[in-house]
This record gives C-alpha cells, structure tokens and sequence, in this order.
C-alpha cells in the first residue's frame, strides 16, 4: 500500500540546538534533518542558530558554515554551487530545491532543511538516488542510429530542430521534482517519475534520432508514464525553472499521434 | 537480499506496450460528459417538478432516450476507468490490487446494465 505514516524507525524526535555565538545580532534559526545510520537511534531535528553578518547569502552557505564551524558530522552533497550540478538538491521549507541558489533572504523565521522526500535516506541531507540513476539508464539517454555518422562531417541539425531541445537539456538530474510528486512518491518502483520522462522525451524530439518508435514503445506503459496525473509538483519545483510536465503531456501527445494519426 | 542490479530492478518485466487507450478514452469520455452532464441537469429538473408520467414522456422521445443511455454508458465506463486507475495508485501488493480492479469493473459493467434495462423499461413499458 501507499504509505502515509512515517515507519516507527523513521518517527522524528527532538535533537540538539546550537546556540548563537554570543554578541550576534542578525541570528537566523536554521532546522536540520539529522539521521545516522550507525547510531541505530531515530531521525532527529538538529537546530543551529547562525549569525548572519558571518554567513554567505545562500542556504548552501548556511550549510557550510555549519559542517566547518559548528558540527563536522552534518552530511550533504555539493558541488559547483552553481545550480549546474543538481548535487545540493534538498527539501527547504517544504519546497524541493537547490541550496546553492537559494538565497536565505528569499524565506521568512526559521529555514528547515530535510532531505529529498521519500527517498530512503543513506546519511543526514544524502539520499540514495541509485534507483532514480537506473531508471534514467533505462531510458537509453544517448543518441541511437542506424544511419552511421556522416565521414567528413558532424550529424547536423536545423536551428529550429535545435530550439526544440532548449528545455530539456538544461536538467540537471538533481530529483526536485521526481521526488515531489505523489505519484513517484506511491509507485517509484515502476513510474519512471518527472526527471527520467523529461530526458526520455528530450530523445524523442532530436531530430538526429532514429529511435523514435522504439521509445515509444518501451515507454507506454501504465506504470512508466500513464501514473503521471499532472499533478504539475514537477514544474512548480523545478529549481531550473523548466516544465517535466509538459514533456510528459507532450509524449502522451506523440502516443495518441502513433495509435490515431 | 536482493542481488539484481539496480538496472535489472529498474526495467522490471519491461512495458506493457498498452496504456494510451485506456488514457485516451477516459479523456474522450470526460469530454462527453461535459454536454451530457447538462442534458442530466436539465433531465434532473423536470424529473423532480413535473408529473411522472410528463417526465416518462420527456425521456421516451428518440433524442432523450439516446442521451440518457449515452450518460450512463459514459459515466459508468469513466468511472471504471477511473477506479482503475486510482486502485494501481494507492494498492502495490498484486493479488489485492488485480482482485480490485476486476471487481471495480464487474460491479460498474453490473450497474451499467441495471441503469439501462431501468431506461429501456420506463421508456417501453412507462
């Protein structure tokens, strides 16, 4: 069954908190999800009072500061802190989204910082994106021809073709909006989820392609695709700003096309 | 413990190959309801002030008769469709799940009938 309630294993409780250095006056509250799998004790919420006349501008920075001046032991992933590598990925204030290009400023009280949602957790803020990282496997996300490539030249594409992947190259397979969506949430086991589809349909629109058909058909399945409802989570929570559901609406398009057309 | 590659856990036993109908003709059905649902509203409100047997006249006409029958076949097939659909969201293990579904289907297949015999009954017999 879909779960709704949290394991007994997983039930939070209190954690510790971590006082302002004293003489701070510009103090932000920041909520930590803290979880260590050697401990074998429960989830907690670690709290960290920062000052932020020495803190960077964004919730990465916030981040950092913590791991190098309060508790070495808080695990995360970050990379470019860019918004480019979709490594920071986490939930802040109940939205998912990128702490490297989230600025502190843009939320009001306490920020609370929990991990991507439902996605079993290996350590703090880390979640295991194993199965996500297959399922994108899956889709075969490389070009796929019959036609060898031209000897003296490149596969070429018109500029119009090339419009058509602006918005789907752009992912940076950082989960925010895989791991928004109820539906991902209830069925990941088959539901290929936002992320996958977005790249899947970002194949089905290069022209270079020759694959079409046959991605089509590894795709119309009831639980691959058709658990999509447009729940539209994925676009509202894209930290890129790009539109999973469209992608998929759009396949669902091509599907109807290929049976009715 | 499992010792399948993530892969190998992630392509399962592959597509179906089968959805789009299913989706499509929930959307097609939906569409139809929007004109027929009207026509129900309009049918709703002169069942409920007029005379019986005024109403039973009302429905016997050709036109009514066809919508009426066109609601129910419509609204009874999305909802099983639709009941499908929420039973492979909300219930993973596969011998409840399959079990659900086929009963959602028979009892909506059942009511389909039962409304329309009651339609075909009024309009003939009144």
């Amino acid at each position: 069954m879909a779960e709704f309630t949290l394991p007994k294993n997983s039930v939070l409780i209190e954690g510790l908190t971590f006082k302002a250095p004293a003489g701070a006056t510009n103090i932000r509250r920041f909520e930590v999800y803290r979880w260590d799998p050697e401990s074998g004790e429960n989830p907690r919420i670690d709290a960290f009072e920062l000052d932020m006349d020495n803190c960077g501008p964004m919730v990465l920075d916030a981040i950092l500061k913590i791991k190098n001046e309060i508790d070495s032991s808080l695990t995360f992933r970050r990379s470019c802190r860019e918004g480019v590598c979709g490594s920071c990925a986490m939930n802040i204030n109940g939205r998912n989204s990128l702490a490297c290009t989230k600025a502190i400023d843009s939320y009001a009280g306490t920020i609370k910082i929990y991990p991507l949602p439902h996605m079993q957790v290996v350590k703090d803020l880390v979640p295991d994106m194993t199965h996500f990282y297959a399922q994108y496997a899956s889709i075969k996300p490389w070009i796929a021809t019959q036609t060898p490539a031209p000897a003296d030249s490149e596969r070429l594409q018109s500029k119009e073709d090339r419009e058509k992947l602006d918005g789907l190259y752009d992912c940076v397979l950082c989960a925010c909006c895989s791991t928004s969506c109820p539906s991902y949430w209830w069925n990941s086991e088959r539901y290929l989820g936002p992320a996958v589809l977005l790249q899947a349909y970002r194949w089905l629109v290069d022209s270079r392609d020759e694959s079409t058909g046959e991605r089509l058909d590894e795709l119309e399945d009831p639980f691959k695709l058709y658990r999509c409802h447009t729940i539209m989570n994925c676009t509202d929570t894209c930290p890129k700003g790009l539109n999973p559901a469209k992608a998929i609406a759009e396949t669902k398009k091509m599907l109807v096309q290929r049976k009715l057309g | 413990m499992d010792y399948r590659t993530p892969l190998a856990r992630a392509k399962g036993l592959g597509s179906a190959k089968s959805g789009t109908g299913h989706w499509w003709l929930q959307r097609i059905t939906a569409v139809a309801l929007i004109p027929l649902s009207f026509w129900l509203l309009k049918f709703l409100g002169l069942s409920l002030t007029a005379p019986y047997q005024q109403s039973v006249d009302w429905l016997a006409s050709p036109l009514n008769s066809a919508c009426i029958a066109a609601w129910t076949l419509a609204a009874f097939y999305h909802a099983a469709l639709g009941l499908q659909v929420v039973i492979e969201d909300y219930v993973a293990a596969e011998g409840p799940k399959i079990i659900s579904i086929w009963a959602a289907n028979l009892a909506f297949l059942f009511l389909a009938i039962a409304a329309l015999l009651a339609v075909f009954r009024i309009v003939s017999i009144g």
